[in-house]
């Protein structure tokens, strides 16, 4: 209980210092727009390749960009633990009785609220630019419940790591080290039955895919919900452990001051 | 126990040391060595009487800091005891963080948030609600002189009111035991002394037992009605301020000669003289004790004159901390001080 009472209050600290930020909210949010308008752009006849299976490119693209956009907000949340460790906010907050948990998952209460406002604002702009979902609003809003599930283990990672290292630039570094492999290995660009052989085995085992994967289906006209809910629990189940290492890595922190 | 005894003094308005009380702070044989090898403490003890302010004093990298990071739950020592309001910090972590405020050595202030939102904030944690918590940030907001100030992100805040503030934080619980690591290090001396009155009134009128870490001697002299010196990990001294003074005989004389090929010739014109002992320097300057300083001035003066050496200044002050550092660690203050923030940054 405690730990669900502190978590709101550090989201709550979270949300209102990111809502001084006007400029950093505007990078937030112009930044997906970009990515939608300029790869839909770019690979738009993609799809007459054979077999690429998606009637126009900005209708594969647009859930694409949704979890790619997530996936990178999520990556530099470790950015926050760095400073609340160089001000000496942590440090206060560890010799009080606040909950170890809530230092986590505030960030990623924070991060979920910010994932939800982007991907709304990207699918908007994709039907502004003529893509059709013909999942409907159900599709959107479990394309998006998959965005967030993905954006919460890459969260807490960035955070533990943030706790281990202790450096901006070790964040930065595992994060652009992690990611962007991880979205290129994932049919966030590219459908998955043109990738070669191995590549196609690979994917399978990566998160990223599972939530471009599901929310693509979600958003299909017969989505197949078994996999997508089986997506999901995997997504979920990854967060856990994920949140459990971030919380494990304040002891390996306290242990080195 | 510590709590009766902290609300009584607070209603009786004062705050007197009671030996019968047990120790609000007690450290026995610490020892920690961080990886790496380098050992911070080495089996640092002493003890701290409820309401009282106890000053831990060293240079830079003596370990201070590591000490008030064990007593406050944030590291672990290797081994010995440590007990804070008769908790034991490394069994009860969590009863311990109730009982203490702590002033780190960063600031710990939230710089994207306001004034009143990072005391809330700090109020919440503690299990602080309502009207309570509301009234609780308000008033000390306007004891430190914030309230002016409480609504503004404290990113704009100067130095001084960082420290204020961040003091406030380590009180919106109503500690027993407050830990304040290098209060006014990088203040102006207006704001210190600010700070300095502070503190005092914390222990004098509300009986909250400090223990305040500080690098500069003359703070400690001023604050800690007790104090341990601290060098290399461990307590070489320990004592009321006039005590360990006292522990000096005498005065101590301070020379500074025109020329600095004289030094050596003067030590050796200075020992000839009974009355000073002690006789060290560097460079133009040298120092030594007397029994009764300002009576063996013209003595020394005179003798150095006759042997054709020029004083350019002479002065007689009591023992002042720094010659207690200097005989209990056997080097200079500043010396180690800076061989410590040396090692700090390497």
């Amino acid at each position: 209980m405690t730990a669900v009472t502190h978590s709101l209050y550090m989201a709550v600290r979270h949300m209102r210092n990111l809502a001084r930020q006007p400029l950093y909210i505007m990078f937030t949010l112009v930044q997906p727009v970009i990515w939608l308008v300029l790869f839909g752009q770019l690979f738009k006849n993609i799809v007459r390749l054979p077999g690429f299976g998606a009637p126009s490119y900005v209708d594969f693209l647009t859930p694409g960009v949704v979890v790619m956009t997530v996936l990178f907000g999520a990556g530099w949340s470790g950015m926050g633990i760095i400073h609340d460790l160089d001000l000496g906010v942590m440090d206060r907050f560890l010799v009080s009785p606040v909950s170890r948990v809530a230092l986590i998952a505030g960030r990623l209460v924070q991060l979920g609220v910010v994932a939800v406002i982007q991907s709304v604002l990207i699918v908007v702009l994709g039907l502004i630019m003529g893509a059709r979902f013909p999942g409907g609003i159900l599709g959107v809003v479990v394309l998006i419940v998959c965005a967030v599930l993905l954006s919460l283990p890459v969260g807490a990672l960035s955070c533990a790591i943030a706790l281990l290292a202790r450096k901006e630039e070790t964040v930065i570094g595992a994060s652009n080290f992690i990611l962007l492999p991880l979205t290129f290995l994932s049919s966030v660009f590219m459908a998955e039955s043109l990738m070669p052989a191995w590549m196609q085995t690979v994917v399978r085992f990566n998160p990223v895919q599972w939530a471009a994967d599901a929310g693509r289906m979600a958003l299909s006209a017969h989505p197949d919900w078994g996999s997508v809910l089986a997506r999901a629990v995997l997504l979920a189940a990854l967060s856990v452990v994920s949140a459990w290492l971030a919380t494990r890595a304040f002891r390996a922190y306290q242990r080195s001051v | 126990m510590a709590h009766a005894e902290a609300l009584n003094s607070f209603e009786s308005g004062v705050a007197r040391p009671r030996q019968s009380a047990p120790p609000a702070i007690e450290v026995r044989d610490l020892v920690k060595t961080y990886r790496g090898g380098v050992r911070a403490l080495d089996g640092l003890s002493f003890s701290v009487h409820a309401g009282t302010i106890f000053g831990l004093v060293g240079p830079n990298g003596a370990g201070k800091s590591t000490t008030v990071k064990i007593l406050t739950t944030l590291s672990r020592a290797d081994s010995g005891i440590a007990k804070v309001a008769s908790l034991d910090v490394m069994q009860e972590p969590a009863r311990v963080r109730l009982a203490i405020g702590c002033v780190g050595q960063k600031s710990g202030i939230d710089s994207a948030s306001t004034g009143r939102e990072n005391l809330t904030l700090q109020g919440r944690v503690y299990g602080l609600r309502g009207k309570e918590l509301r009234e609780g940030v308000a008033g000390l907001l306007e004891r430190f002189g914030l309230a002016q100030a409480g609504d503004r992100v404290t990113r704009t805040y100067s130095g001084g009111m960082q420290r204020k503030l961040d003091v406030a934080m380590g009180l919106i619980h109503r500690p027993q035991v407050l830990f304040l690591d290098e209060p006014t290090t990088g203040l102006d001396p207006e704001a210190r002394a600010d700070m300095w009155r502070e503190i005092t009134r914390l222990a004098n009128e509300e009986g909250i037992t400090i223990l305040l870490t500080t690098h500069y001697l003359e703070e400690a002299d001023r604050l800690a009605q007790r104090l341990a010196v601290v060098d290399r990990g461990r307590v070489v001294a320990e004592g009321t301020p006039e005590d360990l003074k006292r522990g000096l005989r005498g005065d101590t004389i301070h020379m500074e000669l025109a020329q600095s090929e004289d030094a050596e010739r003067s030590r050796g014109v200075l020992s000839g003289l009974a009355e000073l002992r002690e006789i060290a320097g560097e460079g133009r300057q040298l120092h030594a004790r007397a029994d009764r300083g300002a009576e063996t001035v013209p003595q020394a003066l005179a003798a150095l004159e006759s042997a054709g050496i020029k004083v350019a200044s002479i002065t007689v002050s009591r023992p002042s901390l720094d010659d207690v550092y200097l005989r209990h660690a056997g080097r200079a203050f500043r010396e180690a001080d800076e061989a410590g923030a040396e090692r700090k940054t390497t």
